[in-house]
């Protein structure tokens, strides 16, 4: 009987610690799915009864959306795929070089508010003229991306055995060699975990596209904050947005939770 | 997984070892050149800009210390440095305590741990804006679902966000909610990582659960909880998004932290100058803590 009692507290403090998390994600998709009335009634509805889809069409009628999705896509990807490229051979140079002042000063990039890079990139790229275009932001955005990638891969080729690569220069490979045929097909684990870290971050990042988009290169999170801010009294579109604007990532997390939890446990840090 | 801690090469020893090393640089440096770009071009020049008068479209003069000799004087920003503090204090001990306890949760076995700890975990990457919207739709003082839920148990409604009193601590049951995973995590790896020999002899010598727990989990835990510890701390020191969507600093500046100060100075007064000498300031904070976040790891090296 006491132990019944004890399983079913158990269960019940699970319920306690996880219901914020669904409860706010499921009140997006209600306010999402109903209309304006039920939306501000009082007290409030809480299963849409129809489902209306009318707040979808409109956030793909009155605004550029889509264009704007677009430059989410492009932004995030580039500066995943920019910083992969970069990183991933940094990672292990670093690694292999022990070059521990230069994991600081990662750790430190890593850590360091955005602000701080956006003021000075801010006037940079208006001094060289590099306005209006997803370029700049793609450029800002390796400031996260650059660090995520360099420091999950750094932590990864540390706990990869030196033997194998040496084996293979014992045999007359060149470092290169090594690192392309021998290490890369088996940090393929860590490449995943670094892309995923590094898009997610990426995506939902805010403040630089804030600052430095103009009106064709808005990326999605600053365009729902602009909804925000100029039409306060439509919640249906609103969390309607949000809600596609987030449901990508929420998407990732659900289906690669192993490897952003491996990423974010050992990498120790969140990014942004 | 340490920083300092790398894979040992020790087959060639001495001169020859650096030499082989050396050859590594190639690997690091196309990088190198991207992080110049990008991160160290920015530190210093926001360096120089921080002893400057630099208006946006005005002109720049030398003023050596004077904007940092400001910051001495500016009640504003001093009044922002005690909210951030306030912020901080609250959003580091709420998600410790309930992250750990989280943690302690999830690692007992239990059908459907999986979804469960999913679940828990979602605040976490959900993008920050989209979160902030729907937070800012329930804290609404007349129609928000959070007023109904609250005088619907008979507490009387708040006004959340929109009254100085409340803001800050509104703005970090935000924070807690998007954080308290991160920690949980933290912890997790932790509890996992511990051996199972002392609670076998803990309980053949008949110890209870609480003190297995007190005496047991808790120091070997130490290290994880204050990796977590710290992390919290710069998260909430450098907080932004939700913060600005929310509130924008406001009602009034009842909620403008330093981050906040930092932003308006640079994008809405246009004070580069000024902006850069609180990122300096800022930025001298972030790195000490970055220190202690590394001796830490240093320090507990083999239990991380």
């Amino acid at each position: 009987m006491r132990r019944l009692l004890g399983r079913i507290a158990f269960g019940f403090s699970i319920l306690v610690l996880i219901a914020p998390a669904a409860m706010v994600f499921l009140w997006m998709l209600s306010l999402s799915l109903k209309n304006e009335l039920d939306n501000t009634a009082y007290p409030p509805v809480f299963i849409p009864a129809p489902p209306v889809w009318t707040n979808f069409e409109a956030v793909f009628e009155r605004n550029d959306f889509l264009g704007q999705a677009w430059n989410s896509v492009v932004v995030s990807f580039s500066a995943t795929g920019l910083a992969i490229l970069f990183g991933v051979p940094a990672g292990y140079g670093i690694a292999r070089m022990q070059a521990t002042r230069v994991a600081v000063v990662i750790l430190i990039a890593r850590i360091t508010p955005g602000l701080s890079y956006l003021i000075p990139l801010f006037l940079l790229f208006q001094w060289i003229g590099l306005t209006g275009s997803v370029v700049p932001i793609i450029i800002i955005h390796l400031v996260i991306t650059v660090p995520i990638v360099v420091w999950v891969m750094m932590g990864f080729f540390e706990g990869l055995p030196a033997e194998l690569e040496e084996a293979a220069l014992v045999d007359g490979a060149t470092i290169w060699e090594a690192f392309y045929h021998v290490a890369m097909p088996l940090c393929r684990p860590g490449v995943t975990v670094a892309v995923i870290l590094s898009f997610i971050f990426s995506w939902n990042n805010f403040i630089f596209a804030m600052v430095l988009a103009g009106r064709e290169s808005r990326t999605l999170p600053v365009a729902v904050n602009n909804m925000l801010t100029f039409e306060q009294i439509s919640w249906g579109p609103l969390a309607a947005a949000a809600l596609l604007v987030t449901l990508p990532v929420l998407l990732l997390t659900l289906l690669a939770q192993k490897q952003i939890i491996a990423g974010l446990t050992t990498g120790g840090v969140k990014g942004g | 997984m340490s920083v300092t801690t790398a894979p040992v090469a020790a087959a060639v020893p001495g001169t020859r070892r650096r030499n082989y090393a050396r050859r590594y640089w190639w690997f690091i440096a196309p990088c190198g050149v991207v992080v110049l770009a990008t991160i160290l071009f920015p530190w210093s020049f926001t360096l120089y800009m921080s002893v400057h008068e630099w208006k946006l479209g005005g002109g720049r003069t030398f003023v050596g210390l004077a904007n940092y000799e400001r910051l001495f004087t500016d009640e504003r920003f001093q009044l922002s440095i005690l909210r951030t503090l306030y912020y901080t204090a609250l959003a580091v001990v709420f998600p410790m305590v309930l992250g750990i306890l989280a943690a302690l949760a999830f690692n007992q076995k239990f059908p459907l741990r999986g979804l469960a700890r999913t679940i828990f975990i979602l605040p976490m990457m959900a993008t920050p804006v989209a979160v902030a919207l729907v937070w800012t739709m329930m804290f609404h003082p007349q129609l928000g679902v959070l007023n109904w839920l609250l005088t619907s148990v008979g507490l009387p409604p708040s006004l959340w966000v929109y009254d100085a009193s409340t803001v800050i601590p509104t703005l970090v049951l935000v924070e807690v909610w998007h954080w308290t995973p991160l920690v949980m995590l933290i912890i997790l790896g932790g509890l996992a990582s511990l051996p199972q020999d002392p609670y076998e002899a803990a309980k053949i010598d008949g110890a209870t659960p609480w003190q297995a727990f007190r005496h047991i989990t808790l120091p070997l835990l130490t290290p994880f909880i204050i990796v977590a510890l710290i992390i919290r701390t710069i998260d909430s020191l450098k907080a932004f998004d939700t913060i600005y969507v929310i509130t924008q600093g406001g009602p009034g500046t009842s909620s403008e932290t330093i981050n906040i100060f930092l932003y308006l100075n640079a994008f809405a007064y246009y004070n580069m100058g000024y902006a850069s000498a609180v990122v300096v300031v800022f930025f001298l904070i972030i790195v000490a803590l970055a220190m202690l976040l590394l001796w830490a790891r240093q320090r507990f090296k083999d239990a991380i």
